[in-house]
């Protein structure tokens, strides 16, 4: 397979934007999809001595397979340790032991809030979203939390039909006055660019090569704010794609490949 | 299996059928939807496939849950036909997160009222569930989060091995089995083999749940298919991925249950009817080093 110059899908671009975000030695909350391929990439990489934590139990997880969910046997074969629910979400999670909460959102708005329970009237939904499974704990809980969410004018709306995972709530000071101990969200990568938060609001801070901030008006619900000092997003690195692509995800079960 | 679910499982009642991924005992649900219950409220925290398959059955009238979906396939169809069109009949649901639902099934196995949490601050969950209330601690001050206790009639366990008296032994993911168990009045352990009390007692570390709250033990190899039971034989993926289709469309749901549960007598038919495909699945040898349990 040729995977010589800038040949790379979106989500390639977003998986590896994310697993660059996380430090080595650093333990990591993995949810389903996006996030789990970015830090399976991260630990090949750069951060060998990630700690992979999955709400199914593993601990130190080292999966030989890119597990298609977050219960998949290979967490368990070969992982530190395997410990009930109760266990992972209050000694590990509740406890403060988690650094980064990696999440997936289907609408996120401008304070980092993320819903994945329906979509319109929570009593008469026009969609009938999965819930928070463990999202919600995680997005209050963890030290920093990470987003991946492909980005449109529906999914990026000025406020979310329904809070599931709490960001910075209603601004700047909405967390400290609910008494959420975890940092909250420090980026939100999409297909568009990477959004940091200043004032517990997102910032545009990186474009992807090719896109434009007209673009990035276009599909986001709310006046955005544009870092003074925007940034062209990285490029994926041959190294990067050719272990998304030959190593964890092979099938193209989360990525439609270049 | 039949005279388990006979006695134990009633129309009205409050089930669980627990297992995170791992050890999802589906031989359990197509009894309970051959023996035609209904108005059952089941509890679970990711509904996956099974409750998808009760609901669509018309086996059910109230979900609590935390994540409803297909786990790396999409959504559960049958569940969004129940909740957006009421077919084929309307459930109520009653919704947590994960460690919310943990939280219960903790109290209720320790038979105290409610669990504290430090949660939902900030999301709009305890809007939508009155049961999601707040506790001042009586030592801080501080206002935790606090769910109320469940505790249903029966769970149903599976493990890979157990005695005749119900000790079982699961390794792997543990998820809230144990909690389910002492949470609810009656225990049904479903178990991959039976083994004799001195194979138990040879590694007792790795009992999760004991005898005493057993009510029946059920002998029943490959009942977890399509999920997955550690050591045995791995989780059908090509079966989650093809159960969107399925689901998706009523016609063809209506003829899964045909052929592969109404059709059928017991489990046992099933893995016959499986055939070959089940040989796929088996597991591969990865041995632990032996511990010492001497003195």
């Amino acid at each position: 397979m040729a995977i010589d110059g800038p040949h790379f899908s979106p989500e390639e671009l977003m998986v590896c934007q994310a697993a660059r975000q996380l430090r080595d030695g650093e333990v990591v909350f993995v949810g389903i999809g996006l996030p789990n391929l970015a830090c399976n990439l991260a630990r090949r990489l750069h951060a060998p001595k990630l700690v992979l934590i999955y709400e199914s139990g593993a601990v130190g997880a080292d999966p030989k397979r890119l597990p298609i969910s977050i219960g998949d046997p290979s967490l368990v074969t070969n992982s530190l340790g395997v410990f009930s629910m109760f266990d992972v979400f209050s000694f590990y999670l509740q406890r403060g032991l988690i650094d980064v909460g990696f999440l997936q959102g289907v609408q996120i708005d401008r304070f980092g809030n993320l819903n994945t329970t329906v979509i319109g009237d929570y009593q008469h939904p026009k969609v009938r979203l999965p819930g928070s499974g463990g999202a919600c704990e995680i997005a209050i809980l963890a030290k920093r939390v990470f987003i991946i969410a492909p980005q449109s004018k529906r999914s990026f709306p000025e406020r979310v039909d329904f809070i599931t995972s709490p960001g910075f709530v209603d601004g700047p000071e909405g967390r400290r006055k609910l008494g959420l101990p975890g940092g909250g969200p420090v980026m939100v990568i999409t297909n568009l660019g990477c959004y940091e938060f200043s004032d517990g609001e997102m910032v545009l801070t990186s474009l992807h090569p090719g896109c434009t901030v007209e673009q990035v008006r276009e599909n986001t619900g709310w006046d955005v704010r544009i870092s003074p000092q925007l940034k062209t997003t990285e490029v994926p690195h041959d190294a990067e794609l050719r272990i998304i692509r030959e190593d964890l995800d092979p099938s193209h079960l989360f990525l439609a490949h270049h | 299996m039949d005279e388990a679910i006979r006695r134990f499982v009633q129309d009205g009642d409050v089930i669980v059928i627990e297992g995170f991924t791992h050890l999802i005992c589906f031989a359990a649900a197509h009894e309970i939807i051959r023996q035609r219950r209904r108005d059952l409220t089941v509890c679970r925290l990711t509904p996956d496939l099974i409750y998808d398959q009760l609901i669509g059955a018309g086996c059910v009238r109230r979900l609590v849950f935390s994540w409803a979906g297909n786990p790396g396939a999409g959504p559960l169809y049958a569940l969004r036909r129940a909740v957006e069109q009421g077919i084929p009949n309307p459930i109520e649901l009653e919704e947590y997160s994960h460690y919310g639902m943990v939280a219960r099934l903790t109290a209720g196995a320790a038979r105290l009222p409610f669990y504290p949490l430090r949660n939902y601050m900030g999301s709009d969950l305890p809007r939508v569930n009155p049961s999601i209330k707040t506790v001042v601690c009586p030592f801080t001050g501080e206002e935790l989060a606090a769910v109320p206790a469940l505790n249903p009639d029966t769970a149903i366990i599976h493990a890979q091995r157990a005695d005749e008296n119900g000790n079982a032994q699961i390794w792997g993911l543990i998820g809230v089995q144990k909690e389910a168990a002492f949470a609810s009045r009656n225990t049904i352990v479903v178990a991959e083999e039976i083994v004799s009390e001195n194979v138990i007692r040879s590694d007792p570390n790795r009992t999760l749940i004991p005898g005493m709250i057993v009510s029946a033990v059920v002998h029943e190899p490959f009942g977890c298919h399509p999920s997955f039971a550690q050591g045995f034989y791995d989780r059908d993926n090509d079966f989650y991925v093809r159960w969107r289709e399925i689901s998706q469309n009523e016609a063809l749901f209506n003829k899964y249950l045909e052929e592969w549960v109404y059709g059928l007598r017991d489990r046992a038919e099933y893995v016959r009817r499986m055939g070959a495909q089940i040989d796929r699945l088996r597991a591969q040898p990865h041995y632990c080093e032996p511990v010492n349990y001497g003195y």
